[in-house]
């Protein structure tokens, strides 16, 4: 191997290494507030992308139909709870709320799409309108299978969520169909640096990881709503008796986790061809970096999401047929080496 | 409406599968008043305050200023100006004192509300201590000062009723007199308090009306120094606890 093949490998593994940074925030955020392991989190990286492909192409996303659909199933468990519990004042505002996210939104976007030229769109707007499709699935995903679980353990939220994952890979297959997409980069340009080569997308992939990181630090420091996501993961008790709901966190949290699993797709779909099951491996691999930080800490989630990019990427250059093998190996010793070192966390309070 | 009854309690009653750990406990809180319930261990004294908080499930009916809430619910009695704060005080321990008032004022702030700096600032003038540590992590502070960031972040609510569950508990006697200067003062405040207690002594001399709750029902109830000076009290209650108050002051 010589310089110019090590810089490439890295810089492709530094470039999914991002992305994968990305998916394991997400899961660590997702499992601190709600203590579920959001396996789906890769589904909205491949609904991202695929969505992103779609529009592209000029055709009216399918997932449209899927927000639709998705948000008056939502709105039907409000209404139903609401009918349950009558006779309290604030279920009536309450409820018009959720008719104006579940049924108003997704119809008047719909039509947006419906009507817009999607081909002739300025790439930024594409991306935009691929966020606002798929973005708002998050907390009605959490609204249908989560809420009404949120009190069970750990194991059966787990359980839900690989179910939750099995329909979303069906209903992807139904919408986007078997063929993968592969969608335009951000940036065509290249970056000559001394002998090395680098991709316009590859900046821009580091860059909005960046950013996002940068971002989701400036919100979980200093804005009160971060800031009452963080007090529920430390005490979800304690955060109620402050009027912080657990299920007002949770659609908080998968609202934001839907939001980086898709900006993650349109980042991804331009590197690698996208399949409606392709979010599963990816995520999984945001998954390994994840447990590397011990599902609860933010930096060495990313240093090892940063670990796992680079492993691939040099793996697939070495033994190509074995990279997704070592990557997975990658966390027995992980588990083993958290299982010596780590001691039994006493409970705040 | 400036008068009558901040909380009432109608035939509350809370049951842990088959065993009714509360059965039909009627209580009131008079707008502007101090009322304690004391009672021995496990006599359901937090339980009850659990079930009108909407911690727990339970039968009966809770009114908060002349509204019912037929299913006491957390979020909504924070809504109402009903606060409690709880005996294990469910602080957020790796969040600085200050992150933990500004979380106080949470529900305030979603209704609009953009005071929570002058509330700060009125709580730190309760409790100075709590200023001089706004930067450190609630989980190292002592057991005085943890109950005065529960007392202190349930403030930044600004209720109208507080629910103060053993606030004396596990703390040393200066604390625990410090503890009940402050709930004075916040009654003069014009804030309506409810007060579970062990310490029989010191909440019925805080008290102006007290109710004595044993298995899960109350057994007496009375003005609070009528219940001081009532010989079944004074044996079962202040007897022992008076002795060891003595010493303790001693």
């Amino acid at each position: 191997m010589d310089d110019t093949i090590f810089l490439l490998l890295a810089q492709d593994g530094i470039t999914n290494g991002a992305i994968y940074t990305l998916l394991a925030l997400a899961l660590v955020m997702v499992f601190a507030v709600t203590r579920i392991i959001f396996i789906p989190q890769g589904e909205f990286l491949a609904w991202g992308g695929l969505t992103m492909a779609a529009l592209e192409a000029g055709s009216f996303p399918g997932i449209a139909w899927i927000l639709l659909g998705t948000g008056a199933i939502a709105f039907a468990m409000d209404l139903y709870d609401a009918g349950r519990r009558a006779g309290r004042g604030r279920s009536a505002a309450h409820l018009a709320r959720s008719a104006a996210w579940n049924l108003g939104y997704p119809a008047v976007l719909a039509g947006v799409v419906w009507v817009l030229p999607l081909g002739a769109l300025p790439l930024a707007v594409k991306a935009a309108l691929t966020l606002a499709l798929v973005v708002p699935l998050g907390p009605m995903v959490y609204r249908i299978a989560f809420q009404p679980v949120a009190e069970a353990s750990v194991l059966v939220l787990l359980i839900v969520a690989v179910a939750l994952h099995l329909a979303m890979i069906g209903v992807g297959l139904l919408i986007f169909g078997p063929e993968g997409s592969r969608t335009s980069p951000f940036s065509d340009a290249m970056l000559d640096v001394g002998t090395m080569q680098i991709g316009g997308h590859t900046l821009a992939v580091i860059a909005a990881s960046a950013a996002l990181i940068a971002g989701l630090y400036l919100f979980f420091g200093r804005t009160l709503l971060g800031k009452a996501l963080r007090a529920t993961a430390v005490n979800r008790d304690g955060a109620r008796l402050m009027g912080i709901s657990p299920a007002f966190a949770g659609r908080l949290t998968f609202l934001l986790a839907a939001f980086i699993g898709t900006l993650s797709g349109l980042l991804f779909a331009p590197l690698t061809t996208v399949y409606y099951d392709s979010g599963f491996l990816v995520g999984l691999k945001g998954f390994v970096a994840a447990i590397i930080g011990g599902l609860g800490s933010y930096p060495l989630a990313a240093a090892g999401a940063v670990m796992v990019g680079l492993l691939e990427s040099f793996s697939s250059f070495w033994t190509s047929a074995f990279k997704d093998v070592l990557v997975f190996t990658l966390i027995i010793p992980v588990l083993l080496w958290r299982s010596i070192a780590s001691h039994h966390v006493e409970e705040d309070e | 409406m400036t008068t009558g009854n901040i909380l009432e309690v109608k035939d509350l009653s809370v049951a842990y599968g088959k065993v009714e750990a509360v059965s039909k406990v009627s209580l009131s809180v008079p707008r502007g008043s101090i009322v304690t319930v004391i009672g021995p261990n496990g006599a359901g004294k937090t339980t009850t305050l659990s079930a009108i908080m909407g911690l727990r499930p339970s039968s009966g009916r809770v009114t908060v200023d002349g509204t019912v809430e037929t299913v006491p619910e957390v979020e909504r009695m924070v809504v109402r100006g009903v606060n409690l704060v709880p005996e294990k005080r469910e602080l957020f321990g790796s969040m600085t004192i200050e992150d933990n008032l500004l979380l106080g004022g949470f529900q305030r702030h979603r209704q609009g509300h953009r005071d929570q700096r002058d509330t700060m600032e009125e709580v730190y003038a309760l409790f100075p201590r709590l200023r001089e540590r706004r930067q450190q992590a609630a989980g190292t502070l002592s057991g005085g000062e943890r109950q005065m960031l529960a007392v202190g972040r349930a403030l930044m609510a600004k209720p109208t009723l507080l629910m103060l569950d053993e606030p004396s508990l596990g703390l040393a006697p200066l604390i625990v007199r410090e503890i009940f200067r402050i709930i004075a003062e916040l009654r003069r405040r014009g804030v309506s308090i409810l007060l579970v207690e062990q310490n029989a002594r010191a909440a019925l001399q805080a008290a102006d009306y007290a109710y004595v709750l044993e298995n899960g029902a109350v057994k007496i109830h009375g003005a609070a120094q009528d219940l001081a000076n009532d010989p079944r009290i004074i044996e079962s209650y202040l007897g022992l606890a008076s002795k060891h108050q003595e010493r303790l002051s001693a």
